[in-house]
């Protein structure tokens, strides 16, 4: 007797393709599952207990990057302002808005404010800010244009792919010394050749640049 | 293969002995085990971890399998699925001046032990102190450092420290209460002049510490301050004393001396100013013409035995009577000996007296601190005779303030603790309840004290036995002043505030003395200021704040080191009665402290437990060592267990058969059998203090050993990661010449021995391409990496091992800068043993007086690595600049690269090991260094992110790096600068020079592995009156 209709090679053939085509579709969802702002948090406005906007403090107030961020072209970490730096100006100027109450909080318990972390790399990847801003990598380059951003998100996904996007071409996103702060830089037409000039000028071992140890220590 | 049943294999000596009688030409061996070719030892060198995680226990069960390859496979993917729990930037409310986030600062201090300091660079990291670096200012550290100071960084840490004031009971209660109690029964002792009160410390060179007793005891006439520690140095005291009529310290010249002759002295090692000595040591050593020459006789092997030139065991009541001999020789007027000599020792010592007459004023006869007072009296004498004076030996007045007999200090107020006349006692650091000599009772008599308090890091026996006990700073916590070995002061400053409710002894003492009282390390800020104000006389020219500053920022006080002072040889030392040499065929016992805790001051510090002992290789553990010859005779094994009785007392310990130890002896380390030492030091080892008696402090006649016929598992790591598997010509272990040895006479007429003795392939014979881009190239006749033509770094690494003596601090530095973690005995007897760097000690020759070899092995950076092409998910791979990388979250633990290794380098997390165990440890790490979990294979990085940091800095101020910029933490430590490490592209560069002394060789080059780390090798300076032929078969 025979227990299997004709139709059954018919199914049989399409649940063996659909099952590799299912199992591809779910890889690929997946893969566009870890891209997604969902895990790395790209576009995301985090809470801070100070709604501090870089959007007033870079273009309407015109502060340079630096007056905050002292340390980052020294130091692999680029510095939080301490509560005292805020107080340069805001013992003067809104000195009684509610928003700034946890900065004055700060300063009078001596406690320091708890800042959420906007860009955060893995604890195994080792970045540092002095040598990417010395050798021509402007601010915009990873984190966007922060002068346009009213709360601080992160613009870039940070995956090792976008990095390595760089340290495989560094051509495309080099910059001349004197613009690494400017944030309305935008490439010139002739990014590449400029980008090339930019390596040989300021000695970057672009070879190098994918060494595993560059990064992971 | 378990534990237990590595210990039921015993060793045939007597088979071992035949084997190396029939050896021709040298063979260099690390175990009993491995000459007498043990199982256990088959187990370890045919596999890197002989006991494996365990497998699944479900035989031929293929259902289980599947079951388990289904579910691995479908949890593969959800490890990736968490994400990071979001992080705070904390940043600071008002930043400090001078700090940079994110790059270290160094502060200049000093870490002291019983009063002696080494001078120390602290690496801050946002106000946490991660790791000490030598102070090259600081005559006792040059840049080295020594084991117990590198550690101390870790203790600083420890959970297990107290961390409150303490009533009897373990009460907690505050400094308020007990400073009131304190003051209330000092005041009322007033009117008796302070009868009855008592001070005890450890030996006092700070000068703001003696300050204050001075002061304490103008307040109290009457006070008694008592001084002890269980490894001192009466028997010197005495020994100056006898010779010279008053108490000096000799200091030595090592460098200006061409013969030295150590006499029972472990002078490379131990006591203050080692790090000195080594390095003078050393730097006799670097070149033909400067080579000096090293005789030693000692009992126990030493790290200044395994670099003498010539070394005789000899039992310890024998020492008296080498001495006796070559002050005959010398002719110097001596009393009768104890004993004679025999023939062959009496040969060896007048071919020495030749040689230091004949170098008159350019040699040296130390001693060790445990000689008998005779015996250094002689040694003075000896100096004298030789025109040493002046030359290399030069003697100060005591460094140490109000030096006393500890011995005889602690036995007075163990006396008037019996008769109830002490009415307040002060015991500041150190822990007599544990190691106060066993006749003494110490312990059953410090109760009846009726007002006691300890002060101290933990709280110990002695802290269990007193009313009170206080918490005290760790040295990188409070201010505090040190002096070295030649009188130099250091001022040391806190490089963090105290992370407990803790003092320190001279902020306790101004409490006490009604100083205006300002809590905690203000207190101490001003009292060691005010000391040093009154020092008028270093301060001519300049203000004080300058003076201060200068001071403390440089570590040393410019101007403090002690003037030479002339000394005349007093007594006539034919007067002198030689000790008495007791029964031949007497067994005597030796204490010494052990080489890595100490006298159990360090019991809870895991590094140093976990650190191999220099010659035993035993970690976590002491052991009863003797003579091959007398375990022969006893019929005793590694890990027996003994009973020995010793004056009735009786003690059980594990006997450890140690080569070149001298017969009839047995020698137990202190430190160990500690009851309230912490959690790490708890239960490891045994008390050898409960058989040391005043009489005998050091060295006592007439122990009984007896077998118990119970054995104990030792975790000794002589028999880990074996670097000598046969090749596939079949050629033996032994013969792949990883040491390589020469007398400077074998080495005039062929400079290039060492690299005569391997065959290095070359490229056509390998299978493998050259690498891509590599800017490397071999001297193909000598394996040898030679700097190429090629631009940019090329990280490569020289020990020389002709400087290096075994120490191991390099380990300890290692461990600090990485990140390692500990992982107790029983993982260590498993050989799962994290450290980066091991340190293999070789033998050569006979088990009764062999000759010692050390070598660090670690990751060696071929150039074509093995380990690489069997990496399944390429999580090791070569980097431009020649640095075999490992990628820890690449790594999925495979162990194939850790297998294919030939140097056995590679260590895998078989555990989460660096799961934090308390929340202070984990502030320890250091923040450039990943924290690696289980699962994950890690090795040697040539201290990667030092690299970084020196070439990201290099880059912005666009000059290349130099040697001066990038030191990797071995490099360092290293007291005798025997790691060198530096760019091979550049001949200029240190390690380039370094890599073209013939002497340079790789070790198992015929692999074709291209290491980039490679030896120097050791040169002998033999006497030719002593040694007539060759051994090295060279």
């Amino acid at each position: 007797m025979q227990v299997f209709p004709p139709s059954t090679n018919t199914i049989s053939r399409v649940s063996i393709f659909g099952a590799l085509f299912f199992a591809g579709g779910l890889l690929f969802v997946v893969y566009m599952i870890f891209r997604s702002p969902y895990v790395t948090q790209a576009h995301v406005v985090q809470e801070q207990p100070v709604p501090f906007s870089h959007e007033h403090h870079v273009t309407a107030l015109g502060l340079d990057c630096r007056y905050c961020h002292t340390s980052v072209e020294k130091s692999r970490f680029a510095g939080i302002p301490a509560t005292e730096t805020c107080m340069t100006c805001h013992s003067q100027i809104w000195v009684n808005s509610p928003m700034l109450e946890p900065v004055r909080r700060s300063m009078r318990n001596n406690e320091p404010i708890r800042w959420n972390r906007v860009h955060d790399l893995p604890d195994y990847a080792y970045f540092d800010h002095a040598i990417h801003v010395n050798k021509g990598v402007g601010c915009t380059s990873c984190h966007g244009q922060v002068d346009k951003m009213p709360l601080m998100r992160k613009e870039e996904p940070m995956t090792m792919e976008w990095c390595l996007a760089c340290h495989r071409q560094p051509e495309r996103h080099l910059r001349p010394i004197e613009d690494v702060f400017n944030m309305d830089w935008v490439p010139p037409k002739d990014q590449l050749a400029l980008g090339r000039d930019l390596i040989k000028k300021q000695h970057i071992p672009v070879d190098r640049l994918t060494n595993c140890y560059v990064c992971h220590r | 293969m378990s534990i237990q049943s590595q210990m039921t294999n015993g060793i045939d000596l007597a088979a071992v002995r035949e084997r190396l009688a029939g050896q021709r030409g040298p063979r260099y061996w690390r175990s009993l085990e491995e000459l007498a070719e043990t199982p256990e030892f088959q187990a370890f060198l045919e596999r890197e971890f002989p006991n494996g995680a365990p497998e699944v226990l479900d035989p031929g069960s293929r259902r289980t399998f599947l079951k388990l390859m289904g579910a691995s496979l479908a949890l593969a993917g959800v490890s990736g699925c968490t994400s990071q729990p979001g992080e705070k930037i904390v940043p600071y409310v008002r930043a400090p001046e001078q700090l940079i986030p994110g790059k270290p600062l160094f502060y200049a201090t000093a870490i002291s032990k019983s009063g002696f300091p080494v001078g120390v660079l602290a690496e801050s990291h946002m106000g946490r102190p991660t790791m000490l670096e030598g102070n090259e200012r600081h005559p006792d550290s040059l840049g080295g450092m020594d084991t117990f100071t590198q550690a101390s960084v870790l203790t600083l840490y420890d959970p297990d420290r107290s961390q409150v004031v303490t009533r009897r009971n373990g009460k907690i209660s505050t400094w308020d209460l007990f400073l009131h109690e304190a003051v209330r029964v000092l005041n009322a002792r007033r009117s008796s002049k302070g009868q009855g009160v008592h001070i005890l410390t450890e030996t006092v060179t700070s000068p703001s510490l003696a300050r204050q007793i001075k002061a304490f005891l103008e307040a109290f006439p009457e006070a008694v301050w008592h001084q002890y520690q269980p490894v001192n140095r009466d028997q010197a005291r005495a020994g100056a004393k006898l010779a010279f009529g008053r108490d000096v310290t000799p200091h030595y010249q090592v460098a200006k001396a061409d013969v030295i002759f150590a006499l029972g002295s472990d002078f490379l090692a131990q006591g203050p100013g080692h790090l000195r000595w080594a390095r003078d040591f050393a730097s006799r050593r670097e070149t033909l013409e400067s080579m000096n020459r090293l005789y030693v006789v000692d009992t126990t092997p030493t790290i200044t035995g395994g670099m003498a030139d010539h070394r005789l065991p000899a039992v310890g009541h024998r020492v008296a009577d080498f001495a006796n001999f070559l002050a005959r020789e010398l002719e110097i007027k001596v009393a009768e000996p104890g004993g004679p000599l025999l023939e062959h020792e009496a040969h060896w010592v007048r071919a020495l007296a030749k040689d230091l007459k004949k170098n008159q004023g350019k040699c040296l006869v130390v001693t060790g601190d445990d000689q008998p007072a005779v015996v250094h009296a002689l040694v003075h004498a000896m100096n004298q005779a030789l025109g040493n004076v002046g030359n290399t030996v030069s003697y100060t007045e005591p460094v140490e303030h109000g030096a006393v007999d500890h011995q005889e200090s602690l036995r007075a107020l163990a006396g008037d603790l019996d008769a109830g006349k002490v009415e307040f006692l002060m015991v500041l650091g150190t822990n007599p309840a544990y190691h106060a000599p066993v006749d003494l009772n110490f312990a059953q008599k410090l109760p009846k004290a009726q007002f006691s308090v300890h002060l101290g890091l933990y709280e110990d026996e002695t802290a269990a036995l007193c009313q009170w006990h206080l918490p005290e700073t760790h040295e990188l916590e409070a201010w505090g002043d040190v002096l070295a070995s030649d009188g130099t002061a250091t001022i040391q400053q806190p490089l963090i505030s105290p992370l407990y409710d803790g003092r320190s002894a001279i902020e306790l003492f101004a409490s006490l003395l009604g100083e205006p009282s300002r809590p905690g390390l203000e207190a101490g800020y001003e009292i060691v200021r005010e000391t040093w104000k009154a020092r008028s006389d270093l301060q001519v020219g300049i203000d004080f704040e300058t003076f201060w500053r200068t001071a403390v920022h440089e570590g040393v006080v410019e101007g403090t080191s002690l003037k030479p002072v002339e000394v005349k040889l007093a007594a006539d030392l034919a007067q002198a009665p030689m000790p008495k040499r007791p029964n031949d065929d007497a067994i005597e016992i030796v204490f010494r402290p052990d080489p890595t805790i100490w006298d159990g001051r360090y019991a809870n510090n895991g590094w140093l437990q976990e650190l191999p002992k220099p010659l035993t290789k035993l970690t976590w553990d002491n052991a009863a060592q003797v003579a091959p010859a007398l375990a022969e005779r006893l019929g005793l094994n590694n890990g027996d267990v003994v009973e020995l009785e010793y004056e009735g007392r009786k003690l059980e310990a594990p006997i450890w058969i140690s080569p070149g130890h001298a017969d009839r002896s047995v020698t137990v380390t202190l430190g160990y059998g500690r009851t309230r030492a912490g959690r790490v030091g708890n239960g490891t080892g045994f008390n050898a203090y409960l058989l040391r008696t005043a009489a005998a402090p050091s060295l006592g006649s007439g122990v009984e050993i007896r077998k118990t016929g119970r054995t104990y598992l030792l975790a000794g790591t002589d028999l880990h990661r074996n670097v000598m598997a046969p090749n596939e010509t079949g050629e033996a272990a032994a013969e792949r010449h990883l040491i390589r040895v020469a007398t400077i006479d074998e080495y005039r007429k062929d400079p290039k021995f060492a690299q005569e003795m391997e065959h290095v392939p070359s490229p056509h014979e390998s299978l493998y391409t050259e690498i891509e881009g590599s800017v490397d190239r071999i001297d193909r006749e000598h394996g040898a990496t030679l700097p190429a033509s090629g631009s940019g770094y090329a990280w490569g690494m020289s020990i020389n091992l002709n400087a290096c003596m075994g120490c191991g601090v390099c380990v300890v530095a290692c461990q600090a800068e990485n990140n390692i973690p500990i992982v107790g005995k029983e993982q260590v007897a498993y050989g799962r043993e994290m450290q980066w760097l091991d340190i293999d000690r070789y033998y050569q020759g006979d088990l009764d007086n062999p000759e010692t070899y050390h070598q660090p092995r670690t990751c060696m950076h071929c150039e074509n690595a093995p380990c690489e092409v069997v990496c399944p998910v390429a999580a090791t791979v070569h980097d431009d600049e020649g640095i075999n990388n490992m990628v820890y979250n690449r790594c999925v633990g495979t162990r194939y690269c850790g297998n294919n290794c030939p140097y056995k380098v590679r260590h895998f997390n078989f555990f989460h090991y660096s799961k934090p165990k308390a929340p202070s440890l984990v502030v320890l790490n250091n923040p450039d260094v990943t924290v690696r979990a289980r699962g994950v294979m890690e090795k040697c990085t040539y201290c990667i992110q030092r690299v970084n940091e020196a070439r990201s800095a290099a880059q912005i101020s666009g000059n290349p790096i130099r040697d001066s910029d990038l030191k990797t933490a071995c490099q360092s430590a290293c007291p005798t600068r025997a790691i060198v490490f530096g760019d091979v592209n550049n001949p200029e560069s240190q390690v380039s020079k370094t890599k073209a002394d013939p002497r340079n060789y790789g070790i198992l080059t015929d692999l074709n592995t291209r290491p980039r780390t490679t030896y120097l090798a050791r040169l002998r300076n033999p006497n030719p009156e002593i040694e007539t032929e060759s051994t090295h078969g060279v």
